[in-house]
C-alpha cells in the first residue's frame, strides 16, 4: 500500500485495518505523532489528511490511501504551521510537550480553514485535544498570535 | 514529600578531570580515583559529571533531576549558566544515569528521586557551585596564559577577558590549561548575590521548547533500535490475580504476532509492530484467576475509613489543650471531608523498552526514581546493579506516576522471555485501570469558636493510606506519615489549641501512591474548607477572617492581600457566581488563590478565572513558575470537577478519557499569576497550584450557592436550583 506522508511516497506492507498512527510511528518511523488514548478522545495522534485534522489512532490506513498526510514533522512548510510553531516557542506553551504535536496539528488545520478564529472557534477546534499539564490558556493565546502573523 | 536532610550530601566536593573523553574540562562530583581508573572508556555520565566543556566550547550539563514537563531542563541549565557565565541557550542537556552517590537528591534523603517539588530547593546551591568552580578554573587558566592576576580577569558569555577587555580567550581554548590547575573546593567559591545575577529571576525561553513543537523531542515511547519488538500488555484486572489461559491459536493467527508471554500477573503479546500486538491481545480471550480481591468495592473502602477514622491516630502535633478548648467553645463545628482515589493519567501511557542478555540489562523509558529502578531490575534479572542501565527519557507527564516501578517491572518480566529488545506499551485503559492511585482520604475536623467567632480549637484527623510507610518506612515514625500531614500540621494560621493526627488506613486491593501535590493537595483542601466553614459560622467575610489569623505570618498575609486585590474581592457578582479563596504554605512557598466560579441552574460548575499570588522566594525562571501554577490549577480543577477512580468487584470502573474526564480547552479558566519579589530561600512550585485550587473552587461554589462541598469530585446534582 502506498501512503503520501509529508510529500513523500511510502510503500507499506501492512493490513488495511492498521491505524494510521502505528503505520506512521512503527513502520515509517516518524515519532512526532503520539499515542494517547487509542479512542480518538485526546487528540495526541492528530495529523492532517488533505489539510483536515484527523485522529490517526482510529483512522485505518486504507482510508488515508491516495490522500495527502501531513504530520508535525512537516508543518513548518506551511505558513500557518510555521507561525504557530513560532508562537508556541514565543509563549513557551509546552510543559511535558507530549500532547503538543497534536495540539499544533489541530491548530494548523484550524488556521487553514479559518484565518481569524474567534475564541469560540478556537474552543470548538481545540477541545478534542487534551493537555494534562494544563497549557490551554497559552495554546489559545499562541493561536491568536499566530493568526495575526499569517 | 517532606525534605529529609542527608548530611553526606550537604557538602559537595567537585572534581575536575582532564585528558579524558578526548580532552576538555569536566567538573563533577568527587569520585574515588579507582573508579575512574577502572573506566578508561567511561562516558561523561559514568564520571558523575555535572559539566563538560569541550574544545569546541560546547557546554554539556548532566542533569541530576528528570524532566517531566516542570521545566527543570531549563532551570538546572540556568543555575549552571549563571555562575559559569555562558549563554544558557548554548548548554546541551543530558539525562543522568542511575547513581545516587553522584546525582542523589539531597532534599529526599539522597535518593535519586525527582518529586515533591524539590529540584530547585535541592540543587539551587550545588549547580551554582559547579558552575562557579569551572569558571574559577577557566579564569585561572587565562590568567596563567597571560601572566596576569586572575582577579583582574572576567568571564562572560563563554569567554575570559583581561583587565583591558581587549584580550579574550574562549572557554574551549582554555580547557586544557584549566584541567591541569588545582581545583578550588566547592564551598570556597563565592557565589553571586541577587543583585549580581543576570539570568536567575528573569524570564527566559525554555531550551526544550523548539524540539517539542517540531515533534523531535524523544520520550520513552519514541525509542527505536534495531530488531525492536513491540508488546501490548494486559495486567490482571484485579490486584493480585493471575492469568490462567489464553487462546494462543487466535493470537498467533494475527499477522505480525511473534510470541505470547504469560507472567505471574499479566499477558503480553509480542509482535512486529504495536498494532499487531494490540490486535493479538484482543484476540487472546484471557481467562484470569482474580484471586482474593475480587470482592473489593467502594462501600468496603469507605466503611473501613469511616470506622477507623473514629479512632485516634499517630500524633503529629498537639499544642495547648484541644479537648478542653472544644468543650468550652461557644460554637462547635464538626465535619467529614472525603477525597476519592485519583489516577495520574499522564498523556504518555506507560511504556518501557527492555533488552536482557546474560551480561546486562538495558531499560529505556522515563523514570522518576532511577536508583531504585536499577536495584529493582537487578533483583528481577539476577544481574549486579552495575550491569543494569536505566536510560532515562523526557516524560510525557508523570505527576508522580513514574515514581512507581510497576510499569518497568512488568516490562522486565516480559523481556525475560523475549530475545532482543522489546517495547512494552500499555493501552490507555491499562494505564487508568492499573494505577497507583492517590489515596482515598477521609478526614475528620473539629473546631471551636469563641463568642466573637474567633477559633479557639482546631482538631484535624487525617485518615488514609500511608505512602511513606510503604515506600520509605523509616520516615513513618510514631504512626505519623510526614507527607500525609504536610499542609495539615502547620496551617498558616495561629491556633492556641491545635491537634493533628494521622490514622493509617490501607484499602484492600488498591495500590496508592503520590499524586501531584502530595500531602498538601489533600490537606490544603481540608484546612482551607474548614477555615471557610468557621468564617461562615462566625458570619464573617472568609478573607478578612483568614487575615485576622495571619498576624505572625507576613509572607502569607502579603500573598493573600495581593490576591484579594487582584481578584477584586468584594465586587458585585451576578447570581450564582462566587469568589472563593485559599491560602497555603507548602513546598517552601506561600500561595494565595482566588477562584471565580459560575454555577448553572443544573448545577454545573464553571471556573472562569483564577488569580494566584505566590511568594516562592528567589526564582530561577519566573515564566516557568507561572506556567506551573497555570497548569497545576487546571490539573486540580480536573480532579475537583470530574476526578474519581472507583472500584467494583476488585476492578477499576474507569478506563479512558471518556470515563476519567479531563478538563478541556473550553472549560479552562484564565489563570493570572503574580510573583512576589522575594529574597527568601527558593521554594518549590510544581505542585503548589494543584493544592491551592481545590478549596478555592469549592469555597467559591459555597459563595455562589451556599452549598458546602465536603466530598470531591463536585456532584452537580447537589447544586441544582
Amino acid at each position: 500500500m502506498q501512503l503520501q506522508i509529508n510529500g513523500k511516497p511510502y510503500d507499506l506492507d501492512v493490513d488495511d485495518d492498521m491505524p494510521l498512527l502505528w503505520a506512521i510511528r512503527d513502520i515509517v518511523g516518524l515519532t512526532g505523532t503520539k499515542f494517547g488514548c487509542g479512542k480518538a478522545l485526546c487528540g495526541a495522534c492528530t495529523v492532517m489528511l488533505n489539510n483536515q485534522a484527523i485522529r490517526s489512532c482510529l483512522t485505518p490506513v486504507s482510508v488515508a490511501k491516495g490522500g495527502s498526510i501531513t504530520t508535525i514533522e512537516s508543518i513548518d512548510a506551511l505558513p500557518q504551521g510555521k507561525a504557530l510553531q513560532q508562537a508556541w516557542v514565543e509563549l513557551d506553551v509546552p510543559q511535558c510537550g507530549y500532547c503538543q504535536s497534536g495540539q499544533l496539528m489541530s491548530a494548523t488545520a484550524l488556521l487553514l480553514s479559518n484565518a481569524h478564529p474567534t475564541d469560540a472557534d478556537i474552543d470548538g477546534a481545540m477541545s478534542g485535544n487534551v493537555c494534562r499539564c494544563g497549557t490551554y490558556q497559552r495554546i489559545r493565546q499562541a493561536i491568536k498570535n499566530a493568526a495575526q502573523e499569517v | 514529600m517532606s525534605a529529609i536532610n542527608s548530611p553526606a550530601l550537604d557538602r559537595r566536593q567537585f572534581l575536575k578531570l582532564g585528558g579524558m573523553l578526548g580532552g576538555g574540562l569536566i567538573v563533577g562530583l568527587q569520585l574515588p580515583a579507582q573508579v575512574l581508573a577502572a573506566q578508561p572508556e567511561a562516558s561523561l555520565t559514568d564520571l558523575g559529571a555535572f559539566i563538560r566543556i569541550g574544545h569546541d566550547n560546547q557546554v554539556t550539563l548532566v542533569m541530576p533531576m528528570a524532566e517531566v514537563g516542570q521545566g527543570v531542563y531549563m532551570a538546572q541549565s540556568m543555575l549552571l549558566a549563571e555562575e559559569l557565565e555562558v549563554d544558557v541557550d548554548t548548554v546541551k542537556v543530558l539525562a543522568s544515569p542511575a547513581n545516587a552517590a553522584l546525582y542523589g537528591n539531597p532534599a529526599i534523603g539522597g535518593y535519586q528521586v525527582t518529586g515533591g517539588s524539590t529540584t530547585i530547593r535541592a540543587f539551587w546551591t550545588p549547580l551554582r557551585q559547579a558552575g562557579a568552580v569551572a569558571r574559577t578554573l577557566l579564569i585561572a587558566a587565562a590568567a596563567q596564559v597571560w601572566k596576569v592576576d586572575p582577579a583582574s580577569c572576567k568571564a562572560s558569555s563563554g569567554y575570559v577577558y583581561d583587565a583591558s577587555g581587549q584580550r579574550k580567550l574562549s572557554y574551549g581554548e582554555l580547557v586544557d590549561v584549566a584541567a591541569g590547575l588545582p581545583q578550588p573546593a566547592a564551598d570556597s567559591v563565592v557565589l553571586k548575590t541577587r543583585e549580581q545575577m543576570t539570568l536567575l529571576g528573569k524570564p527566559h525561553h525554555r531550551i526544550d521548547t523548539p524540539d517539542k513543537v517540531r515533534g523531535k523531542a524523544q520520550y520513552g515511547i519514541d525509542f527505536q533500535t534495531a530488531n525492536l519488538k513491540h508488546a501490548a500488555i494486559a495486567v490482571c484486572p484485579v490486584l493480585g490475580g493471575k492469568p490462567v489461559a489464553v487462546d494462543e491459536a487466535a493470537i498467533k493467527a494475527v499477522r505480525g504476532v511473534q510470541q505470547v508471554v504469560l507472567t505471574d500477573e499479566a499477558v503480553a503479546v509480542v509482535a512486529d509492530n504495536t498494532w499487531a500486538a494490540m490486535k493479538g491481545l484482543r484476540a487472546a480471550s484471557i481467562q484470569w484467576d482474580f484471586g482474593d480481591n475480587a470482592s473489593v468495592g467502594m462501600e468496603e473502602v469507605v466503611q473501613q475509613l469511616d470506622s477507623e477514622s473514629q479512632q485516634s491516630g499517630g500524633l503529629a502535633r498537639n499544642d495547648g489543650d484541644v479537648e478542653k478548648a472544644l468543650a468550652s467553645a461557644t460554637t462547635r463545628l464538626e465535619a467529614v471531608y472525603q477525597l476519592p482515589f485519583l489516577s495520574h493519567a499522564p498523556m504518555e501511557p506507560m511504556n518501557y523498552t527492555v533488552e536482557i542478555t546474560d551480561k546486562r540489562c538495558d531499560v529505556w523509558g522515563g523514570c522518576q526514581t532511577l536508583t531504585l529502578a536499577q536495584a529493582t531490575v537487578a533483583q528481577l534479572t539476577g544481574l549486579p546493579p552495575e550491569s543494569v542501565f536505566i536510560n532515562n527519557f523526557l516524560m510525557g507527564g508523570a505527576f508522580g506516576r513514574r515514581l512507581e516501578l510497576d510499569g518497568m517491572i512488568h516490562a522486565v518480566k516480559v523481556a525475560k522471555q523475549v530475545q532482543g529488545p522489546v517495547k512494552v506499551i500499555w493501552s490507555r485503559e491499562e494505564d487508568i485501570q492499573h494505577g497507583f492511585y492517590r489515596p482515598y482520604y477521609y478526614d475528620r475536623l473539629w473546631g471551636g469558636l469563641d463568642a466573637e467567632g474567633k477559633p479557639v480549637a482546631w482538631f484535624h484527623r487525617v485518615s488514609g493510606s500511608s505512602i511513606m510507610a510503604r515506600a520509605f518506612p523509616g520516615a513513618f515514625v510514631n504512626g505519623v506519615d510526614p507527607d500525609g500531614v504536610e499542609g495539615a500540621k502547620e496551617p498558616p494560621y495561629e491556633f492556641d489549641n491545635i491537634r493533628v493526627e494521622f490514622r493509617r488506613v490501607e484499602p484492600r486491593g488498591v495500590l496508592t501512591s503520590w499524586w501531584r501535590g502530595v500531602g498538601p493537595t489533600h490537606n490544603v483542601f481540608m484546612v482551607e474548607s474548614f477555615i471557610d466553614e468557621m468564617a461562615a459560622a462566625a458570619k464573617q467575610d472568609p478573607a478578612s477572617y483568614r487575615l485576622a489569623l495571619l498576624g505572625n505570618n507576613p509572607r502569607a498575609r502579603q500573598v493573600l492581600e495581593l490576591a484579594l486585590k487582584q481578584a477584586g474581592w468584594g465586587k458585585q457578582l451576578p447570581e450564582r457566581h462566587g469568589l472563593g479563596v485559599s491560602v497555603q504554605f507548602a513546598f517552601g512557598s506561600y500561595l494565595a488563590m482566588v477562584a471565580e466560579v459560575a454555577v448553572s441552574e443544573q448545577g454545573a460548575v464553571r471556573c472562569q478565572r483564577i488569580h494566584a499570588v505566590i511568594d516562592c522566594g528567589l526564582t530561577v525562571n519566573p515564566d516557568t513558575v507561572k506556567a506551573q501554577i497555570e497548569g497545576g490549577a487546571v490539573f486540580g480543577l480536573t480532579a475537583a470537577l470530574y476526578g474519581a477512580i472507583t472500584v467494583k468487584d476488585g476492578q477499576v470502573q474507569q478506563s479512558n478519557f471518556d470515563t476519567y474526564q479531563p478538563v478541556r480547552m473550553y472549560e479552562a479558566p484564565l489563570v493570572d499569576v503574580h510573583i512576589v519579589d522575594s529574597l527568601e530561600a527558593p521554594g518549590g512550585v510544581g505542585e503548589t497550584g494543584t493544592a491551592a485550587v481545590f478549596p478555592a473552587i469549592t469555597n467559591a461554589v459555597f459563595a455562589a450557592t451556599g452549598k458546602r462541598i465536603r466530598t470531591l469530585p463536585i456532584n452537580p446534582s447537589e447544586l441544582k436550583v
